[in-house]
């Protein structure tokens, strides 16, 4: 088998890909001297949007029937997962008997959660008073995949208002301001914070080497090459771990507890290898469960993490949190459309900001490579389903050429693997040099733009509970712009640590309750909504639909 | 081409053999078969290290390291799964430390114990030369640790395969941390910034901008100029 594929397959892709990759080759000197085409106008940008992205197709959202903030559209994906039953029975529970009573909770161990503890822990919260539980590994998250930068307006040609504009405009003008301010100009501190636990960002001359993003005026892109998320989580987390905070792992929150005034007091974890459940008092709780990538909003590939499943929003909803801008979904442009087994993975957006354009099977350049993410997605999708401008791949799906090469041509032969290493090894391992051959690139599930609302001191509409990070909503409006997410979690997850913190400092819950959970089962009741789906999902399932079919259900 | 679609491949999953569609990674395959995964898949694209994974080849007796989200499934391929086990790691405080060269060898004093076998290096999926990043520690190149250690994503094959107990991700991760801290200057640009945030100076822009009604933002940013490369 092995050595069939790789006959058939010439350096990495088929023969009838290489006829196309040729007529790339022809163009490239051409385009290289004729520069990128020019970004579209305000009005063509709203044309394409309206016309082929994922997000303009009103048939696949529909209003929440039920909660908080009933009669917010939202993808279909998600509803199902608002509409519908808590994992247990409330009556099951038995709420006397406290596993775990701290100050803080924080729930997820990704970048915001991370932060969150720390910070927490620098405002006067003892270390073993404060409680982290994660579904997967600490670290195993969204935070650790980032490739391509983080943004913070530090140079003498940029200024957090410039940052401001950028941000607002990208996000169609739906952000809530004070979070933007507070995203902008918070941002040099977060990167100075990094700088003093030795995160190594990429400098040159004694400067940041910083690039343009999509959507952005400025050049303020800081890197740490294209493992950027990595390189400042793995320092973070190893503050954390420097601190002595305990980490649970293998423990997701399956549903949140309040108080008798119905405030924030803790919650219920499961452990999903033993399936028996913990109860957890806190005096304050800090929501960082990330994004909903792997629900696979209208059957799109995600580039997220296994547990990304968006269950901190499903039981923030229940407890009564409201939610904003959940009807907006990040595609990001370039996901990777070809080698099948690698279908989705992301191709950072730092190959388009070193030099890659998008082009066509025939090798013509369609679109300015830097438009934010939802007119970059769209354009491509465009050029692939209605323009038939796109190469097709043996399983069916459609893409086109990011010229890679043109990075070396630009910037310089070495480029690549210098700053775009992981990127250089991803494709390495399935024989293709991205130094010498383009890939083949489509839109991919990417972002939750919108989540649970907060205010700029990450405080939720449940008092007691906050939120940063990816389930957070209002920081990026209808879109979120590339290096303003690793920006946010750090932001936001260190002002939410502060401000549990203090909260934790006055608050004193005592009895528990899941009376929250018994009302929404009537709210379902209510609104006629007769279902057997259960959530959170916890965790996706990717078992073939023969084994799934014949399965008895006794183990998994 | 659609041969190659329709082929399918024979694997054995820890002892059972299992037929899958050819074209699959490791961890897809496994999937397909059956398996749903709690440990052993974090981020699926390379980057946590969660899903290393060792398997042998039928009529090879040698073991073969990978990350099974990221390898193909091949044909004849024994699987087992490897669940990440956690290795020691030295408490310190990136403050109070003395970062000249002893540090590493200080807080992983084990380091000296390296008989140049190589199997770190031979273990990694990423190719990073592991044995040579440990030998740096020793003679307390900071910045050659950190450099060559960079890409790691501290899957832990390496230290699981040691003959000599070294904790080499951890040991290279306090070797990045102390050369982004003592050894990479803050740059001029950023404090300047950091001294006008401070001082205010940039609060009265921001509060205009704050204060516009959506007419007056899409102006201003329809106005903006990009900075050209
Ligand atoms: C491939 C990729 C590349 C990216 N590149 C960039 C980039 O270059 N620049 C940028 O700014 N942004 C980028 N992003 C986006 C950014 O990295 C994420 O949005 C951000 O890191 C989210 O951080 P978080 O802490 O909110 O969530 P995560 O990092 O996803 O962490 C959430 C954590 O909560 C856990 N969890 C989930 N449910 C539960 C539960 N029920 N109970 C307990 N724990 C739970 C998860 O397992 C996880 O550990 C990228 C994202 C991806 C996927
Ligand atoms: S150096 Fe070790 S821990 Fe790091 S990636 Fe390589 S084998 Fe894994
Ligand atoms: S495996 Fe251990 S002893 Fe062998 S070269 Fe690597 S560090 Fe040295
Ligand atoms: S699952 Fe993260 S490296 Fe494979």
């Amino acid at each position: 088998m092995d050595k069939v594929s790789k006959q058939e397959l010439i350096r990495g892709y088929p023969q009838y890909m290489r006829k196309s990759i040729e007529r790339v080759e022809a163009t490239r000197a051409k385009r290289l001297e004729s520069g990128p085409p020019s970004p579209m106008t305000a009005e063509e940008r709203e044309n394409i949007l309206n016309k082929y992205h994922p997000d303009y197709k009103p048939e696949k959202k529909r209003k929440l029937a039920l909660g908080i903030s009933a009669g917010e559209i939202v993808p279909n994906e998600m509803a199902d997962m608002l509409e519908a039953h808590p994992l247990f029975d409330p009556a099951d529970v038995d709420l006397s008997h406290i596993d775990y009573d701290v100050s803080l909770l924080v729930i997820g161990g990704g970048g915001a959660g991370t932060a969150a503890a720390i910070f927490a822990h620098q405002e006067g919260i003892a270390a073993d008073d404060i409680l982290v539980v994660t579904k997967l590994r600490h670290g195993d998250s969204n935070s650790i995949m980032a490739q391509g930068g983080i943004q913070a307006a530090d140079r003498p040609e940029d200024s957090p208002a410039i940052h401001y504009l950028d941000v607002i405009g990208g996000g169609h003008y739906a952000n809530k301001p004070e979070l933007v301010r507070a995203l902008v100009l918070d941002a040099p501190k977060i990167i100075r914070w990094h700088e003093d636990i030795g995160v190594m960002y990429d400098k040159q001359d004694r400067k940041y080497l910083e690039a343009h993003g999509g959507g952005t005026s400025r050049m303020r892109m800081h890197s740490a090459k294209d493992y950027t998320g990595k390189a400042i989580f793995s320092a973070v987390r190893d503050e954390f771990r420097n601190l002595g905070i305990p980490v649970l792992e293998f423990f997701p929150v399956i549903e949140l507890l309040l108080d008798e005034k119905g405030n924030a007091a803790g919650a219920i974890i499961y452990n999903i290898e033993t399936d028996e459940y913990k109860i957890i008092r806190a005096k304050a709780t800090v929501l960082a469960t990330g994004g909903f990538g792997r629900v696979h909003i209208q059957d799109f590939p995600t580039t997220n993490h296994y547990g990304a499943t968006a269950d901190g929003l499903v039981i923030a909803y229940r407890a009564g949190a409201n939610i904003i801008d959940m009807d907006s979904v990040q595609y990001h442009p370039t996901g990777v459309a070809y080698p099948t087994a690698i279908l989705g993975q992301l191709a950072t957006e730092k190959l388009r900001s070193q030099g890659a354009v998008p082009v066509t099977k025939d090798g013509e350049a369609f679109v300015f490579p830097l438009e934010p993410r939802d007119v970059e997605a769209a354009a491509i999708i465009r050029e692939c389903w209605e323009m038939n401008n796109g190469v097709e791949t043996p399983s069916g799906v459609r893409g086109v050429w990011l010229d890679t090469p043109m990075i070396e041509e630009i910037q310089g032969k070495g480029t690549i693997k210098q700053r775009l290493s992981a990127m250089w090894t991803m494709w390495h391992r399935h024989g293709i040099d991205i130094t010498e051959d383009p890939v083949l690139v489509y839109p991919t599930l990417h972002y939750q733009n919108g989540g649970v609302e907060i205010d700029e001191h990450g405080a939720t509409s449940v008092p007691g509970l906050f939120a940063a990070g990816e389930c957070d909503g209002g920081v990026h409006g209808k879109n979120r712009l590339m290096g303003n997410s690793q920006l946010d979690i750090y932001v936001f997850g260190r002002r939410v640590g502060m401000s549990a913190a203090r909260w934790a400092k006055k608050s004193r819950p005592k009895k528990l309750s899941l009376q929250h959970v018994v009302d929404y089962e009537k709210l379902l009741k209510k609104a006629g909504i007769e279902t057997d789906r259960v959530s959170p999902i916890l965790l996706p399932d990717y078992r073939d639909e023969a084994v799934i079919s014949s399965s008895l259900g006794r183990f998994i | 081409m659609s041969e190659q679609e329709n082929a399918t491949i024979r694997i054995h999953i820890m002892g059972k053999t299992y037929r899958v569609p050819a074209g699959l990674t490791i961890m897809d395959a496994m999937e397909y078969s059956g398996y749903r995964f709690i440990r052993g898949a974090g981020c699926r694209s390379g980057f946590c290290g969660a899903c290393s994974t060792i398997y042998r080849r039928e009529e090879d007796y040698r073991l073969q390291f990978a990350l099974a989200c990221q390898e193909m499934a091949e044909d004849g391929m024994y699987l087992v799964q490897l669940p990440f086990t956690p290795a020691p790691r030295s408490q310190y405080d990136l403050e109070k430390i003395d970062p000249t060269e002893n540090v590493l060898l200080q807080y992983y004093p084990e380091i000296a114990r390296c008989v140049s076998c190589n199997t770190c290096t031979k273990a990694c999926p990423q190719d990073i030369e592991v044995m040579d990043y440990v030998q740096a520690a020793l003679r307390g190149d900071i910045a050659r640790t950190a450099a060559l250690s960079f890409d790691c994503i501290q899957c832990g094959l390496c230290t699981m395969r040691c003959p000599a107990d070294i904790k080499h991700y951890h040991m290279a991760q306090m070797a990045r941390r102390i050369y982004g801290r003592y050894l990479s200057p803050v740059p001029e640009h950023l404090e300047e910034q950091l001294r006008e945030i401070e001082e205010g100076v940039c609060d009265s822009e921001l509060d205009k901008l704050v204060a516009m009604n959506e007419e007056e933002l899409v102006l201003a940013y329809a106005a903006r100029i990009r900075e050209e490369e």
